[in-house]
């Protein structure tokens, strides 16, 4: 038996998640940890407490930057939290109730502070035929790796651009799978708009020269690369059977088993949109995100967000923004002085610096394709779930939905199961384009609760004590 | 429409996944449509799935198209199953347990 009432409520065990609890827990807070995975590590450090023992080549091929995840993961094991796994939030409210499902059973706590630390999730990639069996996220595929051990079979091709193209691309050659070929989406120009930012990001050159390592392993591995490419498009029945696109002005086509399509990552902002919190457009990435000031907090009292739900910024960062988090929750709820919190945040905010150094460069010379942010075959599926297309989307707009919910009820755009999250991004870019308006103005989608699947019959015998199974 | 295909494991071609791992783990047995399923521990129900040859865990709303889990981490909302008698399961994020009794649930059903 628990009690109902936490001094801090952490949604999400990745590394934010984890360092917000640490950091709570070393100052007595009472702390509630909620993750809707089997167990901890977020995406990044996925099954990072089984995979040595399960699946220990697997492990070994993930590398350094995948075993770091163990050492944090020890000290939050060590740590006086409590830890709930497979628990699926699925409603805020801005009192600070926490309503999830644990085991098919709905329960309830209340939290004197909140932590969102529910992460990034891979950017939705839509060209004509991405939703054909066979095509799914290179990050997807990274994460199917780490959970499962299992990787694509058959002929792969890798497409998009960002780092983790290049971190998926290396260990799925590393693992032996057939990869085609890797084609980048983006443009020379974009190496002259990051060039401003290299001295800065020489600061943190760690990552440039991982970067280049993953690139020259894909290479060496005889693996053809393709810059430039652009029209991709997706053919086949009922599974993915050839991919075409155009390289220096050519139309080509491979005849592909899977192909893993990536254009970086972006904010889950799910429960900070259904808590009302404040956001803003990200122009250079294409994203929204919380509004957030320097400790996490975002505009509505108590709640505060962590990690790459923020702003996409990588592991280091979000485990550094989680101490940050809760250190401010910790002086909130008066257990340690201002001082004190400013004195302790200091290393943290040396170390998000360091780090932060590498972002302008990356964020410039990765941006997001323009072709997948507005696409413009109109038979291409936004709408995964309900199946809307470009084209009726921009019908939409000429009918006279001049904002995301008009949009949504006009269409049934983001009305599905996964909620807007797969076809918000799209959506927004779309009526903002066919109205000349930056996506602040057409708006974003209302997300309201229920956030995940939830039965009537669970929501009637919501229990307000945790029962340990 | 619904097509179950369950390959002999001598078939690799068509397998949407393959196994990297090679060391050897504990197998479980769960059931999916009525039809056993050997996976490993610690594998998700939909990667163990896939990877034992079935095509088609999801069934788009609207056209009753076959698809496939696209984004692996219980964002896109393709691989829902009935798992244990309970709905709308993400099987993405959801461990292999032996004994497992797992259903296809398609909206399509019923549709024509």
């Amino acid at each position: 038996m628990m009690d109902e009432t936490f001094d801090l409520v952490i949604i999400g065990a990745g590394p934010a998640g984890m360092a917000g609890a640490l950091e709570a827990a070393k100052h007595k807070l009472s702390v509630l940890v909620l993750d809707e995975q089997s167990e901890e590590g977020g995406q990044i450090y996925r099954a990072i407490s089984t995979n040595e023992r399960l699946r220990p080549e697997t492990y070994a091929l993930l590398g350094n930057d995948y075993q770091y995840g163990k050492k944090l993961l020890l000290s939050f094991q060590q740590a006086k939290v409590k830890y709930l796994s497979g628990a699926v939030v699925w409603q805020v409210e801005d009192d600070r109730s926490v309503h999830f499902l644990l085991n098919g059973q709905a329960h309830q706590v209340e939290a004197k502070r909140l932590l969102i630390a529910t992460g990034a999730q891979e950017r939705p990639v839509p060209i004509p035929g991405w939703d054909l069996p066979g095509v799914m996220g290179a990050a997807a595929a990274d994460v199917l790796l780490k959970s499962s051990g299992t990787v694509p079979s058959g002929r792969v091709v890798l497409a998009g651009n960002g780092p983790l193209l290049w971190l998926s691309a290396s260990r799925l050659a590393e693992a032996d799978v057939e990869i085609l070929a890797v084609l980048e989406t983006i443009n020379f120009s974009n190496y002259l708009l990051a060039l401003p930012y290299l001295p800065q990001a020489l600061r943190a050159r760690e990552y440039l020269i991982k970067g280049l390592k993953k690139k020259m392993q894909v290479r060496r591995a005889g693996i053809p690369v393709l810059s430039s490419v652009h029209d991709l498009r997706v053919e086949g029945v009922d599974r993915l059977e050839n991919l075409c696109f155009t390289h220096r002005g050519k139309s080509k086509s491979l005849e592909v088993d899977t192909l893993l399509l990536h254009e970086g990552v972006v904010s889950n902002t799910q429960l900070t949109r259904q808590l009302g919190c404040d956001h803003d457009w990200y122009e250079l990435q294409s994203y929204w995100h919380p509004l957030l000031d320097e400790w996490g907090n975002t505009s509505v009292e108590g709640v505060a967000v962590a990690g790459d739900g923020g702003i996409v910024a990588g592991a280091l960062i979000a485990e550094a923004s989680g101490h940050l988090a809760a250190l401010e929750a910790t002086y909130q709820l008066d257990k340690i002085s201002r001082r004190r919190r400013d004195e302790d945040a200091r290393i943290f905010r040396k170390e998000i610096n360091n780090h932060r150094a590498i972002r302008p460069f990356l964020e410039h010379l990765f941006r997001p394709n323009p072709e997948i942010l507005v696409p413009r075959d109109d038979s291409t599926l936004v709408c995964r779930c309900e199946e809307v297309t470009a084209g009726q989307v921009r019908q939409a707009v000429e009918w006279g939905a001049l904002d995301l919910n008009r949009v949504k009820a006009y269409t049934r755009c983001g009305m599905g199961q996964c909620q807007g999250r797969m076809c918000g991004l799209t959506a927004a870019g779309i009526v903002s384009e066919a109205q000349g308006k930056s996506p602040r103005e057409v708006g974003y989608y209302r997300c309201r609760p229920p956030l995940k699947p939830i039965t009537l019959g669970q929501l009637v015998g919501t229990e307000k004590e945790i029962k340990p199974p | 429409m619904l097509r179950l295909k369950v390959l002999n494991n001598s078939i690799q071609k068509d397998l949407m996944l393959k196994r990297y791992e090679q060391s050897h783990v504990k197998t479980v047995t769960l059931w999916f449509e009525e039809n056993p399923i050997q996976a490993r521990e610690g594998e998700s129900v939909a990667a163990a799935l896939l990877a034992a040859g079935v095509e088609c865990l999801w069934t788009a709303h609207v056209s009753a198209k076959p698809r496939m889990p696209y984004c692996w981490m219980g964002v896109c909302y393709e691989c829902l199953l009935e798992i244990d008698g309970e709905p709308n399961r993400q099987s993405c994020l959801i461990m292999v347990r032996d004994g497992m009794r797992v259903r296809r649930q398609s909206p399509a059903i019923g549709k024509t």
